[in-house]
């Protein structure tokens, strides 16, 4: 199965992200930013009061994770997606400002999978519950931002061959359904 | 009168707490292979490969299975003849304070449901009591996730509804968490008692090992029904279609009222975990 497998570097240009069709199995490479509810809910704030967000959304990817604190010697605890359908009020605003690839788990809303389309993103869904297996493709782990919300602190990530799957592209073509 | 020394109770219980985040119960990984051999197509293969080589990382390297290591979930069965001499409550607590801490797991409680104040240390604990004869404290534990509590869902049906009404709220339940809950699924249903009883009861179903079957037969017949309505919802693992939609399905039932039918259905996500202690 591995030549099935498309190799994608972040920033992953237009070229290939329009390129992507649901149900392609990737591997993501490179640098790669978290956020979830309590994250995704004081960007859109930064935004609106036209505050500095934690990085630049330009062409970057979001993962939804909250993850275990690493032990010593690891660089990351167990580190797999939540639900996305909870980032939905906040992801078009994201978008609109850049923001280009999101991977978490599940289906989502047709509000979110519209706003999309328009903006040209993909969402990629990552099996959940194997976050003991995805925290051996993180090389690298830095707090970048809302460190008091802990494991829901805006993390940066180095990836390394990060397993997910093409749940919706920029056709508009659902996975799910 | 016997006791069980504070100090015991809270290190056993720490144990378990850790062992349960990392180590997935051998009948959980028999029934995804189970599955896994009935599946003909590409995703659903390719998603329980993922979810066997995860638990089996956890388990060698000890890290937690899955990131959500949940609300702790305890069931505590108190022999008659056992004294303490210090508040139990609190002592499971600082079980899981211990265990949240020392086990480098994921703190995921916050302090009021507005507020969202994360508490730190994964207490409170969520503890359901009661006594049984003898002098034995049986202790059963579960690291319950968000993703698929979040799913759950409960109602309360007619009598006239009856079994049938019963099958189609679940099939309709599982349907509509699609790939949310992290299928493949474990069911823990309850029918009867009373609006609250019959929560209780799905989530006790859900401690019952994999292979239990239940001992009256119309619940047995119900467990069997509705697997397999279930698998053939097509929802699939991680809702992405295939056969393996839920692994077992656990139905808990008890006397009710006249005019009621309560049912309530709390899913558990693949990362089925659960520890038992008898001190």
């Amino acid at each position: 199965m591995s030549q099935d497998i498309i190799k994608l570097t972040t920033p992953i240009s237009d070229e290939a992200r329009l390129k992507l069709r649901v149900g392609d199995l990737v591997h993501i490479s490179g640098v790669i930013y978290t956020g979830r509810d309590a994250a995704h809910k004081l960007m859109v704030q930064a935004i609106t009061s036209g505050e500095t967000l934690p990085f630049e959304l330009n062409h970057q990817a979001i993962y939804y994770v909250g993850p275990t604190p690493a032990k010593p010697g690891q660089v990351i605890g167990s580190c797999g997606p939540t639900s996305s359908y909870r980032m939905d009020p906040y992801s078009p605003v994201l978008m609109e400002n850049g923001l280009k690839v999101m991977i978490g788990k599940g289906p989502r809303s047709k509000v979110f999978q519209a706003e999309l389309v328009k903006n040209q993103a993909v969402y990629l869904d990552v099996t959940g519950g194997i976050g003991a297996l995805l925290s051996k493709r993180v090389l690298k782990m830095e707090v970048i931002a809302y460190p008091w919300l802990e494991s829901e602190a805006v993390h940066k990530l180095l990836v390394v061959d990060f397993p997910a799957i093409v749940a919706y592209d920029t056709f508009g073509n659902d996975i799910f359904e | 009168m016997r006791t069980i020394s504070k100090e015991y109770l809270i290190s056993e219980l720490e144990r378990i707490i850790i062992e349960a985040a990392t180590v997935l119960d051998d009948e959980v990984v028999t029934c995804l292979q189970v599955g896994k051999a009935q599946e003909t197509s590409k995703l659903p293969i390719h998603i329980i490969d993922e979810i066997i080589d995860n638990q089996l990382i956890a388990r060698n390297e000890r890290i937690p299975i899955c990131q959500d290591t949940g609300v702790a979930v305890f069931f505590v069965e108190i022999g008659n003849d056992l004294h303490f001499d210090y508040n139990l409550t609190d002592a499971i607590n600082q079980a899981v304070r211990n265990g949240y801490i020392n086990g480098y797991l994921r703190k995921s409680i916050v302090n009021h449901p507005l507020d969202r104040k994360n508490t730190l240390d994964n207490t409170p604990a969520i503890i359901h009591y009661s006594l049984i004869s003898g002098d034995r404290l049986r202790i059963r534990f579960a690291p319950k996730g968000g993703g698929s509590e979040n799913m759950s869902k409960m109602t309360m049906l007619t009598p006239a509804d009856g079994r049938q009404g019963i099958i189609d709220f679940v099939v309709n339940t599982v349907k509509n968490a699609g790939g949310k809950a992290c299928p493949p699924i474990i069911l823990g249903i309850g029918i009867g008692g009373n609006f609250e009883k019959s929560a209780l009861l799905a989530k006790e179903a859900l401690f019952r090992k994999l292979s239990d079957e239940a001992l009256n037969p119309l619940d047995k017949k119900l467990e069997e029904d509705i697997l397999k309505a279930i698998n053939e919802t097509n929802v699939g693992p991680m809702g992405l279609k295939g056969k393996t939609t839920c692994l077992a399905v656990k139905v808990n039932s008890f006397s009710c009222h006249i005019a009621s039918l309560p049912v309530a259905v709390n899913i558990q996500c693949h990362a089925a975990r659960h520890k038992e202690v008898i001190l």
